[in-house]
């Protein structure tokens, strides 16, 4: 655009801000300001003006190609649409199991693993901290015997699995290639996630066990051990779903996610890796909540940031360093228990947002889910959420179609910048961790979770249902229920795996274990030999408390 | 002027989601309360612990973690045992309207579920305490 071009919409524009000041003189506007679900000021009108800036090329650029801001394929979903993956499990391995294999059948194309809460905090369905939790919020592994039974009739090289599993993610992932060496699938025709994601443990989602330190030590183990092993592993899924719930805005989402993200790529240049070693399968997760096109440009804005991260900060050579690939979940904070129905309608907007936005894979939430876990018929509805989206609004068939939208590239910018501006004061920190120490992004996402629930009370946010157009309604039935059985039918499990296992193989693996945890080897090998010893969860987990003691969290309100 | 109302925010159960928590401490802080919040991954043992050591006049606990039926009676006969009777205890998060009822019976004051205005808790504490 050149400068005669420009004049002649910067006169237009002061025309139609004159006659726009005099219609609402006489019909005001419905708000003084507008915002965002997050609280960002949004104009009347955006115009080529607001993308004056950008370079066609540099900016916004070409699908497939750096900086990725419209996508990380070429042809994006006209090759092979998103990944449905629903998260899923409750109660017991073979329960599991069985909803797996219906997610399956109903044309969901790769599995992800929910386990319950003392699974993911390292400890066994006896210990008494497991009281009331047992199978309660995922599925309750213990042992390899569970993970046996977890994927029983499931062929490891047909599918792909995603497991959300931090603190004891090597654990986990030992078993699953466990597993996989019973069904003879070799380590490299493994594909899949683990979390991995221990600093967003810390600042939002609360299932940490160890210290920093030996937290990132194991999660630079794995990414050494999978570049050799299991190549084909993503081996971190840096997440911003949880920050993001915990109250976060969007721009929050993105700085303090990919924050997180150069944190773990220094830990592992520090270890010695080489970035093109491991970068390429980083991954990452975020949300997508109701506003629409502020998400939209949210995930555009965090691949090119990535990107330009990547290449510039890091010097990565390899395109596929620079690649940011995400998973994505929409908003279960944005569910209500006020009549469910209208969930549906939310889940609908928010995979909208995450395919117009590119994401590789999608959750959706299910309508229930502000009340419970879901039912097998509310997950199904919220399946077909995403079929209807693939099939038959059309949005999947051409690459990033509201790129060039003057509002959308305006907020890809705003927000890249304000993540960028969260990044530079975290780096004057000295990094994530030190920031994360230090409360300030527990209480930057704190403030912005309350500024939105009083804007909520104050009546400027309008939840339908929750504060305007309630309406009385009986309490809803035919919830998910997860019986207290299952905890005692995991206790009488562990008891006969104890009585039937060689407790000396077992005792020989931990002791072993423990003093790789002591020294600097690499501990995968070793962790892999204790579970095929059917040494338990908890007792894996025990020896690493001891040796490298638990994280205390602080207490920020 | 009037003593303010102390109040023991507390999680129970391994589940890590404080929002809730920490924006109901923040309100009933702004409300003119004195509010210590435990942090996560308490035991029922350690939250009348501390209530007691407090000597708060409330517990608040939030948990979304499904273990409300087992934990919450637990917490509320653990205080009675204190000689905490009179101690108003009440509980939020995602918690089934059927739960309600079994827990109300077992001495939880209240239930507040996801949608519940700050303001609602705020009342409902000043209207309940045992002062």
């Amino acid at each position: 655009m050149d400068e005669k071009q420009r004049q002649v919409i910067r006169t237009a524009l002061e025309k139609y801000e004159e006659d726009i000041k005099r219609t609402i003189t006489r019909f005001p506007e419905r708000k003084n300001v507008f915002y965002t679900a997050s609280k960002a000021e949004v104009n009347r009108l955006y115009t080529p003006l607001d993308m004056q800036e950008l370079d066609p090329l540099e900016d916004i650029g070409i699908p497939g190609s750096y900086p990725f801001t419209r996508g990380v394929q070429p042809n994006m979903y006209r090759g092979r649409l998103w990944t449905m993956r629903m998260y899923a499990g409750f109660a017991t391995a073979e329960e599991s199991n069985k909803r797996y294999k219906f997610l399956l059948e109903q044309g969901q194309s790769g599995l992800s693993v929910a386990f319950d809460l003392p699974t993911q905090i390292g400890y066994d369905s006896d210990h008494t901290l497991a009281e009331g939790e047992v199978g309660k919020v995922g599925v309750a592994i213990d042992s390899l015997k569970d993970m046996e039974t977890l994927f029983d009739g499931i062929p490891l090289d047909k599918v792909s699995t995603s497991m959300t599993i931090n603190a004891p993610a090597s654990i986990l992932l030992a078993m699953y290639i466990a597993v996989g060496e019973k069904q003879g699938v070799s380590k490299d025709k493994l594909r899949g996630t683990i979390q991995n994601d221990i600093l967003k443990e810390y600042i939002a989602r609360g299932t940490y066990i160890f210290p920093t330190a030996p937290s990132m030590r194991l999660i630079t183990d794995i990414f050494a051990y999978c570049s050799k092993e299991v190549p084909s592993w993503n081996t971190i899924s840096i997440s911003g779903y949880h920050i993001r719930e915990a109250g976060s805005t969007a721009s929050q989402e993105v700085g303090f996610t990919l924050a997180d993200g150069i944190a773990y790529v220094e830990a592992a240049l520090e270890a010695g890796l080489d970035i093109d070693s491991f970068a390429p399968r980083l991954s990452f997760f975020f949300n997508a909540h109701n506003d629409l096109l502020e998400e939209v440009a949210k995930f555009r804005a965090a691949r090119r940031l990535w990107a330009r991260i990547m290449k510039e900060r890091f010097g990565a050579k390899n395109p596929k360093s620079m690649m940011m690939k995400f998973h994505t979940q929409t908003g279960g904070s944005t569910l209500t228990a006020q009549q469910t129905e209208n969930n549906i309608v939310r889940v609908a907007i928010q995979t909208l947002a995450a395919v117009l936005g590119g994401t590789q894979s999608l959750h959706t939430n299910s309508k229930d889910e502000a009340l419970a876990l879901p039912t097998e018929e509310s997950v199904q509805t919220a399946l077909r959420t995403q079929q209807i989206v693939a099939y038959e609004s059309g949005v999947a068939n051409t690459v990033d179609p509201l790129a060039g939208s003057y509002y959308i590239e305006a907020k890809t910018t705003e927000i890249e910048n304000e993540a960028m501006d969260y990044i530079r004061r975290i780096d004057d920190m000295g990094g994530a961790p030190r920031a994360i120490d230090a409360g300030f992004i527990q209480r930057e996402i704190m403030d912005a979770a309350y500024r939105y629930q009083i804007d909520i009370e104050k009546g400027e946010n309008i939840v339908v249902g929750v504060n305007k157009y309630q309406v009385e309604e009986p309490s809803p039935s035919g919830l998910l229920r997860v019986d207290l059985s299952v905890g005692e039918s995991q206790k009488e499990k562990l008891r006969i795996l104890r009585a039937e296992r060689d407790n000396e193989a077992v005792a020989a693996a931990l002791e072993k274990l423990r003093l790789t945890c002591e020294g600097s080897e690499n501990v995968m090998p070793v962790v892999i030999e204790a579970v095929k010893t059917y040494a338990t969860l908890g007792e894996i987990a025990d020896v690493m408390r001891d040796v490298f003691g638990e994280y205390q969290q602080s207490v920020i309100i | 002027m009037e003593k303010p109302i102390r109040v023991l925010v507390a999680k129970p159960g391994l589940d890590g989601h404080d929002r809730g928590a920490k924006v109901i401490a923040r309100a009933l802080r702004d409300a003119g309360m004195e509010v210590i919040y435990t942090g996560l991954r308490q035991t029922p043992e350690q939250i009348v612990a501390a209530a007691i050591q407090e000597d708060v006049e409330v517990v608040a606990v939030s948990i979304l973690s499904g273990a409300h039926a087992t934990l919450l009676p637990k917490i509320r006969d653990l205080l009675n045992e204190e000689g905490a009777q009179d101690m108003l205890f009440v509980a939020g998060g995602v918690i089934p309207d059927e739960d309600i009822t079994f827990l109300k019976e077992k001495g939880i004051a209240a239930v507040f579920t996801p949608g519940t205005a700050t303001t609602e808790v705020v009342s409902f504490i000043q209207e309940n305490v045992k002062k």
